[in-house]
């Protein structure tokens, strides 16, 4: 549970990085341990477009019910200079199968532009080093740009 | 959550030589100074080996509006393991890419390894410094835990390929995922394009980061080659996705999930 706080915490993290808020991510999130299970429809893995195995996914729903092995955890708002941002992961057995902001700046086109690109780039961040459980990552060298983008900067947040 | 729950960490990320380094400390304490002085040695090395500056060190020797009499140890110390490179790698690794004296490739995975040994001997026991994606790892991510490094899949690097598991253990990915076909095999002339991207584990990145560029640059014949060198293993990836290994590559095991798709809902509910 602990490590998926962390996660909860580099997600939040990183969507305020990505999103070019300035703050601290051990002040802006207090966790909030949600209700368990109810919200499967938008956690499970989608099946349509899947390109590859869905046994790791079918694998870790097989011991639960719809109790301990779900749970659903809602950071706090956290308010910034451009409008509230506020996320909520899925954790299913210890592993985030999900994860959504739902409430985000969205007030222009700019904001509308940037979400386009930086929510699904955070989803797809937290959800795979949630999976692997890693420290650190290595790979084709990125630019000051890509950095922002990129799953190192989702691990650097994570303190 | 309370931070005392947390094991310690301190952190700093700083932009330099147009990439970004993430200095990662697993000691308690305060470690402000060190960062500096790591912060401070990386800002020195890029004034004095950008390509880009044209008033660096590096640029002026290149124009030989300088004698190498001139230059300070530093960047006789650079030039000189270059050479070595070039000799231990048959000209795959070169100081003169395109006929221009240029010695990134060493110097950013030199400075790494430098600046890992002044948090050593500020008192570090267990930090990393990653600069953009090429690191030098001391002891563990926790004194009881080895690093967990995630290789990143160069066709979506957002994902993790492979799971690498080491302590003390230096880790470079050369590639093409985020620059483009930059990386010039000196026997054409052209653009190495056999591998999407190699990636070589050992114990100093000076070594290790060169070594990454040259198997990048000999493709299916990389791993033949890295496999002749003492404490150094390496893993490609091949332009049709293939994943080859020496048989030391430190794969952290189990191996990890498979790649899965997951559902997007941004939005507001």
């Amino acid at each position: 549970m602990r490590r998926a706080i962390l996660t909860l915490l580099s997600t939040v993290a990183g969507l305020v990085l990505l999103l070019n808020f300035k703050t601290s991510a051990t002040t802006a999130v207090a966790p909030a341990v949600g209700a368990s299970g109810t919200s499967s429809a938008s956690a499970a893995p989608s099946s349509s477009s899947s390109t590859s195995s869905s046994g790791s996914s079918s694998s870790t729903s097989g011991s639960s019910g719809s109790g301990s092995g779900t749970k659903t955890l809602t950071g706090s708002s956290v308010d910034t200079r451009w409008g509230p941002v506020q996320v909520r992961i899925t954790v299913t057995n210890g592993k985030i199968t999900a994860a959504n902001a739902i409430d985000y700046p969205n007030s222009n086109g700019h904001d509308q532009e940037i979400n386009s690109t930086a929510i699904p780039t955070l989803n797809s961040e937290a959800v795979s080093a949630g999976n692997a459980q890693i420290d650190q990552v290595s790979g084709a060298t990125y630019t000051s740009e890509g950095y922002i983008a990129s799953l190192q900067s989702a691990l650097d947040q994570a303190s | 959550m309370a931070a005392t729950t947390a094991d310690p960490r301190t952190v700093h990320v700083e932009h330099c030589m147009g990439t970004v380094f993430s200095i990662d400390i697993r000691d308690a304490g305060n470690w402000s100074d060190a960062v500096a002085d790591v912060v401070g040695w990386l800002h020195h090395v890029d004034a004095v080996f950008s390509t880009y500056r044209p008033d660096s060190l590096i640029s002026r020797l290149g124009r030989e509006e300088l004698p190498l009499a001139d230059v300070g140890s530093e960047v006789r110390e650079v030039l000189d393991a270059c050479e070595q490179l070039a000799l231990a790698t048959g000209g795959t690794f070169t100081a003169t890419p395109n006929g221009q004296l240029d010695p990134s490739g060493y110097v950013k995975g030199w400075a790494i390894d430098r600046a890992a040994r002044l948090l050593v001997d500020a008192g570090v026991q267990n930090g990393a410094i990653n600069g953009g994606g090429d690191m030098q790892l001391l002891g563990g991510a926790a004194p009881d835990r080895p690093w967990r490094v995630g290789i990143a899949d160069p066709s979506d690097p957002q994902q993790v390929l492979v799971v690498v598991e080491g302590r003390d253990l230096a880790v470079a990915t050369s590639g093409t995922a985020e620059r483009g076909g930059h990386i010039t095999d000196p026997s054409t002339g052209g653009a190495a394009s056999a591998l999407r991207s190699a990636t070589v584990t050992g114990p100093r990145l000076a070594e290790v980061d060169a070594y990454a560029t040259a198997a990048f640059v000999l493709g299916d014949r990389a791993l033949d080659w890295i496999g002749t060198l003492d404490g150094y293993e390496a893993m490609t990836v091949a332009a049709d996705g293939t994943i080859a290994r020496t048989t030391g590559f430190p794969t952290a095991a189990p191996p990890p999930p498979v790649r899965r798709s997951i559902r997007i809902t941004p939005g507001r509910t």
